[in-house]
């Protein structure tokens, strides 16, 4: 049962193959049994089954949906009533969420079933899930190796079985680069097409939710139930929800695949090339066509990210003054005391890292220099996609330079790890639909991610180009030694 | 030195360099209290990130209309109804000190 695929578990739940307590239980004792991978801050199995029985019941009733009864990983940066909500950090470890994300209400409108809530980067910053407060996660593909992150407990929970499925954001690539990392399917909406209403914010203009998960199908189930326009998030885009399983199937023949010539540049690890044109090769085989499109802003999108997500960083972060919610520090001489202790001992390296350039490239004298150049550079980048997008309907490139590296290896060095997310990041900056999907294995036996972008709004049509992909290869249900 | 794919240019540790003064007049901004030996591990570290934003200057940006947001649009508006209830209580229950509806902190006015 645990290797069955959400699509497959829907249908085992309606014929009563399975309950969903049964199922839940088992996905519990899992959780217990690898909990040295990390993977979960928070598990609560009273919560959980409470959820599976009242799922039973619909079931046994006719009145179930999709993901009736399914259990799901949600990662800890969504508020969930009730809940332990950490975001990774130390400054929210005693705050119980006493709302629900509007993330959370659709899954538990839809009857699905909330397993726990995954480990994270502290406040999402972070590519390895070394930065969580709660201590790394590890790579079932290899425990010495890193998950990737900041959607780390999320992707290691889905790739060791320890969930069917799980939710991840992403702001620079924290859906897509675990996914890589773990060979799952990731998919980062269209900015404004899931609601950022009670997703801790990192970054406001970059954040989307969206699903982890081990098949196109099944990322497109998660989807129908995570997509539409919610009057609570303000920049929430009010455009029709298709049915995204609806043109999984749809042929690709004549489908036009732009590869962006500066993702095939020297600095790709040869070995996540070579899986990536084997990926492009078998894309021909049914029936795309390859036109080869450039990105040439595509090498200042890092140092572009990394003033407007600081910047937005340093601004949202500053609720966190221990005065409504979370840690407060013990010894204070007075109010501003009182401040800046909660936040020294509340926050992380890294957070404490970006709240400072951000409040530095905010900071008079220095707005233009920095915050402006960034946001003009942004349009760059995004016209960029524009122009590559008028002769071709997907880009396919690496998700990742590298394939999962060793815990350790770049947790003292920032700008290492930034460098980390170079292919995922100009996504983000211009809001188009990104997903990442398991396209093979390099020579160290850890596999390699292929990241599909599409057209503002077009994410049915990442679906159905991943889907077509998983029909004719099976990189995707391969499982980690020791986690069958 | 960091290299990749995508830079045409080794990353630059130089160019921009913050110093310890600085980086506890950033922190004071950001309420953040840090120790003499975090200033100096900051000024470091931060200068390093800066090095890399120092790339963004290698392209003219003269006249290009900057970009807030993927989605242009304005903001919405709505009716001017009451949509939330109150639970002061709910949320108060996870504060770290409250008292007769309000939150407590330090004496700020004598």
């Amino acid at each position: 049962m645990i290797h069955k695929t959400v699509a497959e578990l829907s249908v085992a739940l309606r014929q009563k193959a399975i309950s969903s307590v049964e199922l839940a239980q088992a996905f519990l004792d899992r959780i217990n049994k690898y909990k040295d991978l990390n993977a979960f801050i928070t598990v609560d199995a009273e919560k959980t089954l409470a959820q599976a029985k009242t799922a039973d019941a619909c079931l046994a009733a006719g009145k179930a949906g999709p993901l009736t009864g399914i259990p799901i990983a949600q990662k800890d940066i969504f508020c969930a009533d009730g809940w332990l909500t950490t975001c990774g950090s130390k400054i929210l470890s005693n705050f119980v969420a006493p709302y629900d994300a509007t993330t959370i209400e659709k899954f538990n409108a839809a009857g699905a079933v909330c397993l726990g809530k995954t480990n994270m980067d502290e406040f999402a910053m972070g590519s390895s899930n070394e930065t969580s407060f709660y201590g790394p996660v590890k790579n079932p593909w290899d425990t010495s190796t890193v998950p990737g992150g900041s959607s780390g407990g999320s992707a290691a929970a889905v790739a060791a079985r320890l969930s069917p499925a799980a939710t991840g954001t992403d702001t620079g690539g924290s859906i897509r680069q675990p996914a890589a990392l773990t060979n799952l399917t990731g998919l980062k909406p269209s900015y404004g097409r899931v609601s950022r209403y009670g997703m801790i914010a990192f970054a406001s203009s970059l954040d989307q939710g969206g699903p982890m998960a081990r098949t196109a199908e099944d990322a497109a189930m998660l989807l129908n139930v995570m997509a539409g326009f919610d009057p609570r998030d303000s920049t929430s885009v009010e455009e029709p929800v298709p049915d995204y399983n609806k043109d999984l199937n749809r042929d690709i023949k004549g489908l036009r695949i732009g590869l962006p010539k500066e993702y095939f540049s020297a600095g790709l690890s040869k070995d996540v090339g070579n899986v990536i044109e084997a990926a492009i090769a078998e894309y021909k085989k049914l029936g795309a066509r390859v036109v080869e499109v450039s990105l040439p802003n595509s090498n200042l999108a890092i140092p572009c990210y990394y003033v407007l997500a600081p910047a937005e960083a340093s601004s949202n972060l500053s609720r966190f003054d221990g005065v409504r919610y979370g840690y407060r520090a013990k010894d204070y001489t007075d109010l501003l005391d009182m401040y800046c202790k909660t936040r020294a001992e509340g926050f992380g390296a890294e957070v404490k890292r970006r709240i400072m350039i951000g409040a530095y490239a905010l900071s008079a004298g220095y707005y233009d220099a920095y915050y402006l150049k960034a946001q003009q550079l942004r349009r760059l980048i995004a016209e960029d996609f524009k122009k590559a997008f008028s002769s071709c309907d997907v880009i396919m490139g690496p998700t990742s330079p590298t394939t999962a590296f060793k815990i350790g290896a770049k947790s003292d060095d920032p700008v290492a790890m930034y460098l980390s997310d170079i292919y995922t990041i100009s996504v983000n900056l211009a809001g188009l639909p990104g997903m990442s999907i398991p396209a093979g294995f390099a020579a160290d036996g850890l596999p390699v991610g292929l990241q599909l972008i599409g057209r503002y709004f077009d994410e049915s049509r990442l679906l159905n180009v991943s889907h077509r992909y998983q029909q004719v290869t099976d990189w995707h249900k391969r499982i980690p030694k020791g986690f069958n | 030195m960091v290299t990749c794919a995508l830079h045409s240019h080794p990353v630059n540790e130089t160019a921009m360099s913050l110093d310890r003064e600085q980086v506890r007049k950033i922190a004071h901004l950001a309420r953040l209290h840090i120790t003499e030996p975090e200033a100096t591990a900051y000024a470091e570290t931060l200068s390093r990130i800066l090095g890399l934003i120092e790339q963004m200057n290698a392209v003219d940006t003269t006249g290009v209309a900057p970009m807030a947001h993927p989605n242009d649009a304005g903001l919405r508006l709505r009716e001017d109804t009451v949509t939330e209830i109150d639970q002061r209580d709910k949320f108060q229950k996870i504060a770290p000190a409250v008292e007769a509806g309000l939150y407590l902190v330090p004496k700020v006015i004598e």
